[in-house]
């Protein structure tokens, strides 16, 4: 019967082509197998137990059997034993798997309905595609532009919720050559299953003649500094300290100091958060003159400039350059 | 089985010495007035969940935007609110003043103790409504004619300070939906009491009653503090 | 229950269905049994609204582009399905019909503690009908049962108000029902009847009640917010206008968790009676079947955030969510060693009720299994949002809630009604829906681990084949649920008499009313001397 169900065609699990992939597969075929278990014992016992305990006739009355604390117990601590090994196993995995590497390749994306817009730090831009190069870590920094979305991508066996207002991260190493299904994964309005697209998984080599055939003129930090100049952040943020904002040189990473004392790290997510609402993150020691740039800048847009203010402290935007890591 | 049973369908024990004020689906008068009361908190600890969610999302916003929630507190007039504090205050005391007289049987007393918990209650909405009225003409009522000046914001942005004025006009109107109701309640408390449908033996009804006024009272006294007394200072 | 021997209540041919015929007699009704009953009129045609929408959806998806319709209407009927099945049938199904009927009987008493008020609950219940019926004739909702923000409080256009204001007002019926429920449990037991030889059904009913009370009051509040926000334009989810979608996740969840185990709690509670009943033995282990009831209902409260691993929330919340999951299990667990343990030898007959019980045992084993993978973190994140949750939640709610409702309905039938309905076509209905409903949601576990999204209209063709035979499956489950409607309501006319107790049963519902019990249910209160499910005084019904 497995057999023939194994060989029938009927698909199982799609292609594994992560290292966190693999590692889950394990993890779910043996949660597969002690249920599997389970049910064949419990199941196996209510089937004995309804065949040699139905009624017969003159059958007697049957005992009054209360309880067995004993068995109470047995039958409760097996199970939570059994819990804490799953739960320990997969919070294990979750947690490692939590952080992605130092040195990831970043990709930005940008969800809106109905459809995909991701860009390489290099300046590449896709739609619904995301052409990325095997064995090598892949960041994800993502944000929606209008409603909650998903980038669900079976295959690496890792979603994350793509939400307006901020970044979610999500990371991956893809460890196979090909070609894997991109979803939506989480409903996003009328063409929630028409959000789809593919993810192209190539060697090194092609994937470096990919990126120098779809070269830009610009790198997304080449954009940014071009945003930079023409939102005229530079009149405040000067390199000599002589505006009334900052410098940012190396500020990306760096932490800032609030003016209640609090401080909070610089990085995607607070840069987002201080050009649309910059009273929200008072920083010590500069006059609160920024203005929010809601409305004059899109969501790929922001993530230009903070490509242009992570390369900053570094000594140019980045090149366009081939096998870049 | 009796053939003289005031309902067919037999077995109700109708008989002779039940207390006029038993209903049909209890045997003993304590029984019923210890199912009222306890009816009563289970109904008022729903409240506290139906508010609770509410004030953890007004907490949750708070933090974010304190600035924004500062300003918008200081827009609000303290001296209204403690009035209003010591209004609904005062008419607890009333209250309890009904549920006391009630036990006793005093019957008039009780009337006249509603009706004072109903004026002092209605003295509080008449003054909730000065203060929307006054928002009104500042033109700043969230989502309908929003336009604060500068003088208003003191600093914040104009998004915080609406959200709060959200939260202040949504949770006083709320609590001030519950006061009606208190109100409509009370009122038909002191109705059937001036015409004798509640006596002594009914003071189970005051007394539940008597609770859910309590009960909108305590929740004012969680808004006054949250919505009008903050001050710049973070904890 | 005071002998030994059985006593047969002295027989009024005045019951509580022919004591008046006018139609104020039933809708100005305060007996228990009758608005029982109005319940079960309602939540019968909104189950077949739910399941029409649920025909079109798995007809929809025979083909890869979508066969019958747009996914504009597809997504109206995902989330009608949804909206109806959870707030407007499994919710209300056993609760207010069985629980309606039972509780007070069970309890030995003549009526719920506050009768006007169950009535009350009806009408707030027919009132929420009406508005989400409303949404659904004049266009429909598009946000999913979920209603997450910002798409429902700031992109949608069809109406999401209506809808949300239907589920606000039917959740103070349950509120007040679950309000009634508890009071009724603690102040009007029979003398005699303490807490612990109460039937493990009024247990179940009892923890649900107090989810009922705790939870609905913050699914209340959160739809208003949703309201406020549509209305106004204020930034409570919306973050272009400063809110945080991810809060309104957060209180949706709060209640939405608890609210499953208000789904699945009744249904333990009647399979404890049936295993009992048709094992002729004691519950074994009452009390730990009790306690975890009250356990499941604790726990629940302290899960909501399994449903939102991969939302942004931190990873140090998804470990402690994650955990708390693995410990609400526990419980469940329990109860289904514990009925499998009552089995021992019983004489076990398998009549419709003990099918459906069985039945759910099975199919609550596997639903229960496969939430052990969701409550593992990393396992969640391949299959969170796919059909593998669909799978899970419908092996609970249709192959546990439902199958346990069916299977209440019939057992109780003859008490109700005063009639018998025909076992053999109640049984094969039994394993029809059993086969039928496998062969439908087992599919759903392999799509979902293949990766195939939720509330997709259209998928890639290689998921074509499992959805065909899913669809294949739902169409001999409608055929399954269709037979008791039949045969039941045939019954009514044709059915023999039931007697006062054709099963045998231990339960003052059973021992002490006849059936259909009189208005007032007890001819004296009875004196409760005896622990529930003494079976071994019962003798054995004939083969």
């Amino acid at each position: 019967m497995i057999a023939f169900l194994l060989q029938s065609g009927i698909p199982f699990r799609p292609e594994a082509a992560s290292t966190s992939g693999a590692h889950l597969d394990k993890l779910f075929y043996f949660l597969t197998g002690l249920s599997f278990l389970l049910c064949v014992l419990i199941f196996g016992t209510l089937v004995y137990f309804a065949v040699r305990y139905r009624r017969r006739p003159h059958g007697s009355v049957p005992p009054v059997i209360l309880q067995s604390i004993p068995l109470e117990i047995v039958w409760t601590v097996i199970p939570i034993i059994i819990n804490v090994v799953i739960f320990l196993w997969a919070a294990n995995l979750f947690f490692r798997d939590a952080e992605p590497p130092i040195g990831s390749t970043e990709i930005f994306v940008v969800g809106k309905q109905w459809m995909w817009h991701l860009q390489h730090a290099e300046g590449q831009r896709e739609i619904n595609e995301l052409h990325i190069p095997v064995n090598v870590p892949i960041k994800l920094i993502m944000t929606s532009q209008d409603v909650i979305h998903d980038f669900f991508v079976p295959a690496f066996r890792e979603k994350k919720d793509v939400v307006p207002g901020r970044y979610t991260l999500e990371w991956f190493q893809p460890t196979k050559i090909g070609r894997y299904h991109l979803f939506c994964a989480q409903y996003c309005g009328t063409l929630h299953s028409g959000m789809i697209g593919w993810v192209y998984v190539m060697s090194q080599k092609d994937y470096a003649e990919w990126m120098y055939r779809n070269r830009p003129s610009e790198s997304a930090a080449g954009v940014g500094q071009r945003l930079f100049a023409k939102l005229a952040c530079n009149n405040c943020h000067q390199t000599n300290r002589s505006g009334s904002g900052p410098p940012l040189t190396g500020a990306f990473g760096s932490v800032a100091t609030l003016q209640n004392g609090e401080r909070r790290e610089v990085d995607e997510g607070f840069i987002h958060q201080i050009i649309l609402n910059p009273t929200t993150l008072p920083v010590a020691g500069y006059p609160q003159v920024m203005p929010s740039f809601r409305g004059e800048v899109s969501e790929e847009e922001i993530l230009e400039i903070i490509a242009y203010i992570k390369s900053m402290g570094q000594e140019q935007p980045q090149p366009v350059a081939e096998g870049n890591q | 089985m009796s053939d003289t049973v005031a309902f067919p369908g037999a077995g109700n024990p109708h008989a002779g010495n039940r207390n006029p004020a038993l209903q049909e689906q209890f045997e003993h008068i304590e029984q019923q007035r210890d199912a009222s009361n306890f009816g009563i908190w289970i109904f008022l600890a729903t409240e506290i969940l139906f508010f609770g969610g509410l004030f953890t999302t007004y907490i949750v916003y708070r933090m974010i935007y304190f600035p924004g929630f500062v300003s918008g507190s200081h827009l609000l007039e303290r001296h209204l609110g403690a009035l209003m504090t010591f209004v609904l205050l005062g008419s607890s005391f009333t209250m309890a003043l009904a549920v006391h007289s009630i036990r006793l049987g005093k019957r008039k007393l009780v009337v006249l103790f509603l009706i004072l918990t109903i004026l002092l209650g209605v003295a509080f909405l008449g003054v909730k409504f000065t203060e929307y009225y006054g928002k009104w003409n500042e033109h700043l009522v969230p989502g309908i004619d929003f336009h604060p000046s500068a003088n208003d914001l003191q600093g914040a942005t104009p998004q915080s300070v609406e959200l709060f004025l959200c939260f202040y006009f949504f949770m006083t109107g709320l609590h001030a939906l519950h006061m009606i109701v208190g109100i409509g309640l009370l009122a038909v408390m002191a109705l059937l009491t001036w015409y004798g449908k509640i006596t002594a033996e009914h003071y189970n009804r005051i007394e539940v009653s008597g609770l859910y006024w309590h009960f909108v009272d305590i929740i004012w006294i969680y808004l006054f503090p949250l919505l009008y007394l903050i001050t710049g200072n973070r904890h | 229950m005071s002998t030994a021997v059985v006593e047969r209540p002295l027989y009024n041919p005045v019951n509580y269905l022919n004591v008046k015929h006018t139609l104020k007699s039933w809708l100005l009704t305060t007996d228990h049994k009758r608005i029982a009953l109005l319940y079960l009129g309602s939540i019968t045609m909104l189950f077949f609204v739910g399941g029409f929408a649920a025909m079109l959806m798995r007809l929809n998806l025979l083909e890869p582009a979508g066969a019958i319709v747009h996914p504009e209407t597809y997504n109206k009927l995902f989330t009608m399905h949804g909206i109806v099945m959870v707030w407007f049938f499994l919710i209300p199904s056993i609760p207010t019909t069985l629980g309606n009927f039972l509780i007070p009987i069970m309890v030995g008493a003549r009526d719920l503690a506050f009768p006007k008020l169950n009535l009350l609950s009806w009408y707030i219940f027919i009132f929420g009908s009406a508005f989400t019926l409303y949404a659904l004739v004049s266009g429909g909702v598009d946000t999913g049962w979920t209603f997450y923000t910002p798409l429902s409080s700031l992109y949608v256009t069809t109406h999401v108000m209506a809808a949300a204001a239907g589920v606000f007002i039917t959740g103070f019926s349950s509120i007040l029902t679950g309000l009634n429920f508890i009071v009724t449990v603690h102040k009007m037991r029979a003398p005699g009847m303490t807490w612990f030889r109460l039937p493990l059904f009024v247990w179940s009913m009892y923890a649900t009640s107090v989810i009922f009370v705790l939870a609905t009051p913050v699914l209340a509040i959160t739809l208003l917010l949703i309201g406020l926000e549509r209305g106004l334009h204020v930034g409570i989810f919306d973050p272009a206008l400063g809110g945080d979608p991810i809060l309104f996740q957060h209180l949706f969840w709060f209640y939405s968790h608890p609210a499953v185990y208000i789904m699945i709690l009744p249904g333990m509670g009647v399979v404890s009676e049936l295993v009992a009943a048709f094992s002729r033995k004691r519950v074994f282990g009452y009390k730990a079947i009790g306690f975890s009831s009250m356990a499941i209902a604790l726990f629940g409260f302290f899960v909501w955030g399994h449903h939102m691993f991969v939302s942004g929330q931190s990873v140090y919340a998804g470990m402690v969510f994650s955990a708390l999951s693995f410990a609400v299990a526990i419980p469940s667990a329990i109860k289904v060693f514990n009925w499998t343990a009552t089995l021992y030898k019983g004489s076990i007959s398998f009549d419709a009720p003990m099918l459906y019980a069985l039945g759910f045992i099975g199919l609550f084993t596997i639903g229960g299994l496969t939430g052990l993978f969701l409550a593992a973190l990393s396992v969640d994140v391949h299959v969170h949002d796919t059909y593998f949750v669909i799978a899970h939640f419908h092996y609970i709610m249709v192959g546990g809630a439902v199958m346990a409702y069916l299977g209440g309905i019939h057992f109780w039938w003859p008490k109700i009604t005063g009639k018998l309905y025909p076992d053999v076509w109640a049984r094969l209905a039994a394993v029809i829906i059993f086969v039928g409903f496998n062969l439908t949601f087992f599919p759903q576990y392999l799509l979902g681990y293949l990766g195939m999204p939720r509330r997709y209209a259209m998928y890639p063709a290689e998921f074509q084949m499992l959805n065909v035979m899913s669809t294949a499956g739902a169409s001999i489950l409608g055929l399954g649920y269709l037979l008791p409607l039949v045969y039941l309501i045939w019954s009514l006319r044709y059915g023999p008499d039931a007697g006062p107790n054709p099963f045998l049963a231990t339960g003052l519902e059973w021992e002490e009313t006849q059936s259909p019990p009189t208005t007032h249910n007890f001819e004296e209160i009875p004196v409760v001397t005896q622990d529930a499910y003494a079976y071994e005084n019962m003798g054995i019904p004939n083969v």
